[in-house]
């Protein structure tokens, strides 16, 4: 039989566990914002060898399972003589994976603005810096905004997995509360909710952004 | 008025690869006036209406404004990137497909070149930008996106743009040609009063009417040959070349019903 006080309890141990979860897919969106511009930048570079290494990249971290990748991770770092707690192996691998996607997002909105865009820049005389400021970047960060959601709410859902390297976040939390409560299907239906309840407000925050950029 | 800049092209080639746009392409353009580039698609007209602001680079020959080569500091040496700018600044460009920012308002479009490039204040680019845009008729339409305004009002919105910057020199590239039919009237009436002010216009056009009233000369291009330049009367009326004739044949044929 199902349980409600069961599945309602869970919800406490399960929101306190939630803030890793936040953690890991918010640095791990964060830096792989600033990550991601820095590879897009090499992508969409004159040199060849900036090129090469932006594809290398972008090939290694989304042929690779993330889980996979956590695990080269977590397991590297040590190796190399870099001692860090499973969360910031967790946050560096969340990180670079999206920075993968990321950059391939903006690379894709950048090379899908009229050329005529820019040259309309050129053309008065502006500088290369200012229109890319005030003429490429604006729309292209627009253009990206529902795919960029659509990453970080794949990262929400991807930081299930930092939960085999011990990090405490809703997955593993509700994998402990079943093992406490002997009521698998109450703790993991309350984890269910909680991450459908985590994406439903970054979509809307999306929908809001979207909006708000509209060109 | 600003002084009117005059244009002296002189065997300019121009390659993609091995397909050459442009073949020793010579041809002086009077300051004041107008000067109209006709001819079939890919005869290179539009192409060789980039290389006078550079916009594509031409593999040799001279291109000069006001005796200025463009381009290059001596033939095969690049010019500066600065020097470029500055040359460019003085050369307004109006595009087919009219290249406006979506992401700003119609007075945000033109007074962006006066804050970026002419460095003026906010308040003080917003004002003329306002005149320029006053001149092109579109007083109550400022505060528009692009999306807000018919393709008419968006190409007057691109040469608003371009004219605030104070151009000696302005070059269109098809301005017409992406615009339905009842709105091309509303921008050939802003370009003849430009021209009725001696600017210097290079205007590539599909518009015959607009080069035999407005043109104070017209050039006809094919597969990327200068092949004359006379009156608008000396092309449109009486042309001597057979590849002419065999132009102005198709085009009233597509034009008669």
């Amino acid at each position: 039989m199902f349980s409600l006080s069961t599945f309602l309890d869970a919800f406490w141990p399960l929101t306190m566990a939630a803030r890793y979860t936040l953690l890991v897919s918010g640095l791990g969106i964060a830096l792989g914002l600033v990550i991601g511009a820095f590879v897009c930048v090499l992508a969409l570079s004159k040199s060849r060898a900036a090129r090469i290494a932006a594809a290398v990249w972008v090939s290694y971290l989304r042929g690779v399972p993330m889980l996979v990748q956590l695990l080269v991770v977590f397991f590297l770092l040590p190796v190399i003589g870099i001692d860090v707690p499973a969360i910031v192996a967790a946050v560096v691998t969340t990180a670079i994976v999206a920075s993968a996607y990321i950059s391939e997002i903006w690379r894709g909105a950048i090379t899908a603005l009229p050329r005529g865009q820019a040259e309309a820049a050129i053309a008065i005389g502006m500088r290369p810096r200012d229109s890319w400021i005030r003429i490429i970047l604006p729309q292209a960060v627009a253009l990206s905004i529902p795919q960029l959601i659509n990453e970080l709410i794949l990262l929400v859902k991807a930081s299930s997995l930092v939960s085999v390297v011990g990090v405490m976040e809703i997955t593993r939390a509700s994998q402990a509360q079943a093992g406490v409560t002997f009521r698998p299907l109450e703790a993991y239906l309350a984890a269910a909710c909680l991450y459908l309840a985590i994406n439903l407000c970054l979509a809307a925050l999306g929908r809001w952004l979207e909006h708000r950029m509209a060109v | 008025m600003v002084e009117a800049s005059s244009v002296e092209i002189r065997k300019v080639n121009k390659y993609y690869g091995p397909f050459q746009a442009l073949k020793d392409v010579d041809l002086t353009i009077p300051p004041g006036k107008v000067t109209c580039l006709i001819g079939p698609s890919g005869s290179g007209k539009s192409t060789l209406l980039r290389c006078i602001n550079f916009l594509e680079e031409y593999d040799s020959g001279e291109i000069r404004i006001d005796g200025q080569l463009i381009g290059y500091e001596a033939p095969g040496r690049k010019m500066s990137g600065r020097k470029l700018r500055a040359m460019r600044r003085s050369i307004g460009m109006v595009f087919q497909q009219f290249n406006l920012w979506p992401h700003m308002t119609a007075l945000g479009n033109v007074a962006e070149g006066l804050v970026r490039v002419r460095g003026l204040r906010k308040a003080e680019a917003e004002t003329r930008a306002a005149e320029a845009l006053a001149k092109v008729g579109l007083a109550d339409k400022m505060g528009n996106h692009p999306s807000r305004l018919s393709g008419g009002q968006q190409q007057r919105v691109a040469i608003a743009r371009a004219i605030a910057m104070e151009p000696r020199l302005m070059l269109f590239d098809e301005p017409t040609s992406a615009l339905d039919p009842e709105l091309v009237g509303e921008v050939l009436n802003v370009m003849k009063t430009l021209a009725a002010e001696g600017m210097t216009m290079v205007v590539v056009t599909h518009e015959m009417g607009f080069a035999a009233h407005v043109a104070d000369q017209v050039a006809f291009m094919e597969k990327g040959e200068l092949v004359g330049v006379d009156s608008p009367a000396g092309i449109l009326h009486h042309p001597e070349d057979i590849r002419i004739q065999g132009f102005l044949r198709t085009y009233h044929e597509r034009n008669s019903f």
